[in-house]
């Protein structure tokens, strides 16, 4: 079959956060580029973020983003890489006030400065008590953040190539990344767009979980790509549970709730998380305040009928405050929970939210991979930045409102490192391998003639049921063997799925069987590096690696203070050094965490 | 559980000469709360009913429909709150591209027409440009905007001119910014709307209003325009 091809100086796939951050560096730096994504830009799940962005601006009072680079290294639970921590913190302000000047529409304080408000983990003078570092444009942040971003590249004019799915990437014999083929949803058409430089900023795959604040779409497109590709993913057994999505719904509920003053109480309406955590309470970071909800609920103080989920209260903050800072959350507790949280408490329980690891970069958005013993060689030609990237900044747990700081500084970043490598590179395009688009079209024409195999809706169920049930907010040594072993059944069935849909035409169906090969991948990713995770750290705590004089929190850094590598081949582990001597400043050294 | 009727717009251009109604029943779960819900599972047995849907809780205006003759959003639209058989059918006034899934390429022309981007030529300052948070207060009701095409798709004027009539959505971002006190062009955006259709084909008909899932107000802000266009005159 013969595949059309176009050429690019840079292909971006992904048009969240990372991926329009990126594609500004490089159309104001005049590089011919496509962005491509499976939706219209401003429908990425970039804009369903709500709380804010982290930046140590002190509008409010003192802060600095040595404070700042502190909280988040503790808030990883020292699995962040030091070096790539301190980069991050340090382009905050930034980052923050550049998008203020594209139009960022921030909520202002009376000096007619950015608002910022208190967040989960975020502590003044290294741990001492909240600062308010979380920049808002009220719950709607991430909303205001990525029309605000959209819009700046339309007016740099970046290309857009909107409704298009990116299939698989594309490198030669020597492990030169040469760009991507994809798939035009509209006319079912595939191409080959060949670049000297490809970004993956393709988001989170949280929809491997049956209950995630996820949007459909994230369904780990990226990782599934690079994986397929024989690059590994780092610290996959690493997920985040937000504390609040909505009971039932799974729809996200801010932390900014918290940061507003919301407090979680359990059925007997007590405080619980004083007990927990005594100095940040209802602000201690995501594990933590997960792990404590869970434990209420296992415990039998759950509220309601079936005491399975505890409650976010915010009836004692005025009306104004809410109507003004929270007016979202007050719209989403009308619709899917039939509650006027002015008069209520919202039922609440912790829900799978982000994806700490992903694919390997170091701080300027390069992926890396093990190459000749080296745990850490850049791949040529391939980017990565966002929720589907792991540089690590979030290491075993991230903070709330890092995850919108990290794709703009790493949207950035690595958009700069594209700019810098392709004018270091010769005029004309590296030629493709024979055969480039032949992966993709196998694909295609397994899923053309497949017949007799499972509904992909059943499999991904089975799927989703399974990393719920045995790679949750805590875990067991017995059931991460058997999810193990499950998720390998499962990729069986993956392989033989069947469509009875054929249209050319906006064909869904098939678009969701080829995200089911990408969600397979994270599934199997997450399931084997956390069953071989023999400790507990940050968001992965297991039943058997519990508190001990020896491992304070089950966590051993003797053993396992390393990042893990997963490769699809073998469903192989490796393990590489975590960065702990940051770029200028002395290295926060491990500690108990307490909040 | 209940069972729910439905008739639902199909067409498929590489099959079906003309589109038709389809008739279906579903047996609903407590679970099934949204439109949406019901979809995901009526494609769950049949996996040709193309839609689009992303978010799933109201702010990426991805599944907006019309829903027994009223535009709105699958995710936000309690199936409880509506009559039956619930007809489904693409947004109007757009090109059908695949059942439920309409054309949006006019409806965003007129978005990006309207120049959506903050226009200020004085170099930044190293901190952020200060704005009173009663500035600040008069993007409410305005930044909120998802694009879902409920409101343009809604208006009988942007159905007789979808290329002419920039429509409320296009309109309502156009005011974002002459409401935003960082933004130089006024006068520029000013112009750019002063003509016969861009701005004056709204007829204040108001199903903007009447249709939008975030509770903005489109007719209100198309009313700023038209005052400062007044204004400017004298």
């Amino acid at each position: 079959m013969n595949v059309t091809k176009r050429t690019f100086d840079a292909v971006i796939v992904g048009a969240g956060g990372a991926g329009l951050r990126a594609a500004i560096q490089l159309s104001e730096a005049g590089l011919k580029t496509a962005v491509l994504s499976k939706v219209f830009p401003t429908r990425s799940h970039t804009v369903a973020a709500q709380g804010g962005v982290a930046a140590s601006l002190g509008n409010s009072e003192e802060d600095h983003w040595h404070w700042h680079m502190y909280d988040t290294v503790k808030g990883s639970d020292w699995l962040g890489d030091q070096d790539a921590i301190e980069f991050m913190c340090k382009k905050a302000n930034e980052v923050v006030i550049e998008l203020e000047h594209y139009g960022m529409p921030f909520d202002r304080l009376d000096s007619g400065k950015i608002y910022q408000r208190p967040f989960g983990g975020h502590m003044s003078n290294f741990g001492e008590k909240p600062v308010r570092r979380s920049c808002a444009a009220a719950d709607r942040t991430g909303h205001a953040m990525l029309h605000a971003m959209y819009q700046r590249n339309v007016k740099v004019n970046t290309q857009f190539f909107v409704e298009w799915m990116a299939l698989d990437l594309i490198r030669d014999a020597d492990g030169t990344v040469l760009g991507v083929t994809a798939m035009e949803m509209e006319t079912g058409e595939v191409m080959i767009l060949q670049a000297k430089a490809t970004l993956f900023a393709t988001g989170g795959g949280g929809r491997i979980f049956y209950s995630s604040t996820n949007a459909f779409i994230n369904t780990g497109d990226g990782l599934g790509m690079a994986a397929r590709a024989g690059i590994p993913l780092e610290d996959m057994e690493f997920w985040q549970f937000h504390p609040t999505g909505v009971a039932g719904a799974g729809v996200l509920i801010t932390e900014g709730v918290r940061g507003e003053g919301g407090i979680l109480r359990n059925s007997s309406g007590e405080r619980f998380m004083e007990r927990y955590a005594p100095n940040a309470k209802d602000l201690a970071s995501r594990d933590v305040v997960s792990r404590a909800m869970a434990t209420e609920i296992k415990e039998g103080r759950g509220c309601g009928p079936n005491k399975d989920y505890v409650q976010l209260d915010i009836t004692h903050l005025p009306p104004e405050t809410i109507m003004k800072r929270l007016p979202g959350i007050h719209e989403i507790a009308l619709q899917f929970a039939s509650i006027d949280a002015l008069k209520e408490p919202i039922p609440v329980v912790p829900t799978a939210h982000y994806m700490m690891g992903g694919i390997p970069t170091n701080y300027s958005g390069r992926v890396v991979a093990p190459k000749g013993g080296d745990m850490s060689v850049p791949v040529p030609g391939l980017y990565a930045a966002g929720e589907c990237a792991c540089a690590s900044v979030h290491g075993a747990n991230r903070l709330g409102t890092n995850s919108l700081l990290d794709l703009l500084v790493f949207g950035k970043s690595a958009g700069e490192s594209m700019v810098e490598d392709i004018k270091a590179m010769p005029g004309s395009h590296r030629d493709l391998p024979k055969g480039a688009a032949d992966a993709s079209l196998a694909r295609l024409s397994r899923l053309e003639s497949q017949k007799g195999g499972a509904s992909v809706h059943e499999t991904r169920l089975a799927l989703q049921r399974n990393m719920q049930d045995h790679c949750g907010v805590f875990r067991f040594k017995d059931m991460l063997e058997k999810g193990v072993a499950n998720i390998l059944d499962i990729e069986q069935q993956v392989a033989q799925t069947e469509i009875k849909d054929k249209s050319k035409v906006w064909n869904t169906a098939r678009m969701e069987a080829l995200e089911l090969d990408n969600l397979i991948e994270v599934a199997k990713a997450t399931m084997v590096s956390a069953n071989a995770r023999l400790e507990s750290r940050g968001a992965h705590v297991r039943n058997d690696c519990a508190d001990s004089v020896e491992f304070p929190d089950g966590r051993n850094d003797k053993e396992w203070l390393k990042h893990t590598l997963w490769t699809r081949d073998g469903n192989r582990l490796e393990y590489k050094p975590v960065h702990l001597k940051p770029l200028t400043v002395d290295s926060i050294g491990l500690k108990k965490r307490a909040y | 559980m209940a069972k729910v009727k439905f008739s639902i717009y199909r067409f498929d251009p590489e099959k079906d000469e003309k589109p038709y109604m389809q008739n279906l029943e579903v047996e609903l779960e407590p679970s099934d709360r949204k439109l949406l819900d019901v979809l995901v599972k009526i494609k769950a047995l049949d996996d040709s009913l193309s839609f689009r849907r992303s978010c799933r809780e109201g702010v990426c205006g991805s599944d907006a429909l019309n829903i027994n003759g009223t535009n709105g959003l699958a995710c936000l639209t309690d199936i409880s709150s509506l009559s039956q058989p619930i007809t489904l059918r693409p947004l109007p006034g757009l090109p059908v591209v695949r059942d439920l899934i309409v054309d949006m390429t006019q409806f965003f022309k007129q978005y990006h027409s309207i120049k959506p981007y903050l226009i200020n030529d004085e170099p930044p300052p190293e901190t952020e440009r200060l704005q009173s948070p009663e500035d600040r207060e008069e993007l409410n009701g305005l930044y909120e905007c998802i694009l879902c095409a409920c409101c343009s798709t809604a208006c009988p004027s942007f159905w007789w001119n979808p290329d002419k009539f920039v429509g409320p959505s296009g309109l309502l971002n156009a005011y974002r910014f002459i409401a935003d006190t960082r933004d130089q062009a006024i006068n520029e955006r000013l112009d750019n709307l002063e003509d016969p259709y861009r701005l004056f084909r709204c007829h204040t008909i108001m199903n903007c209003v009447e249709v939008c899932p975030k509770h903005l107000n489109p007719t209100r802000a198309i009313g700023k325009i038209k005052d400062l266009m007044v204004k400017r005159a004298i």
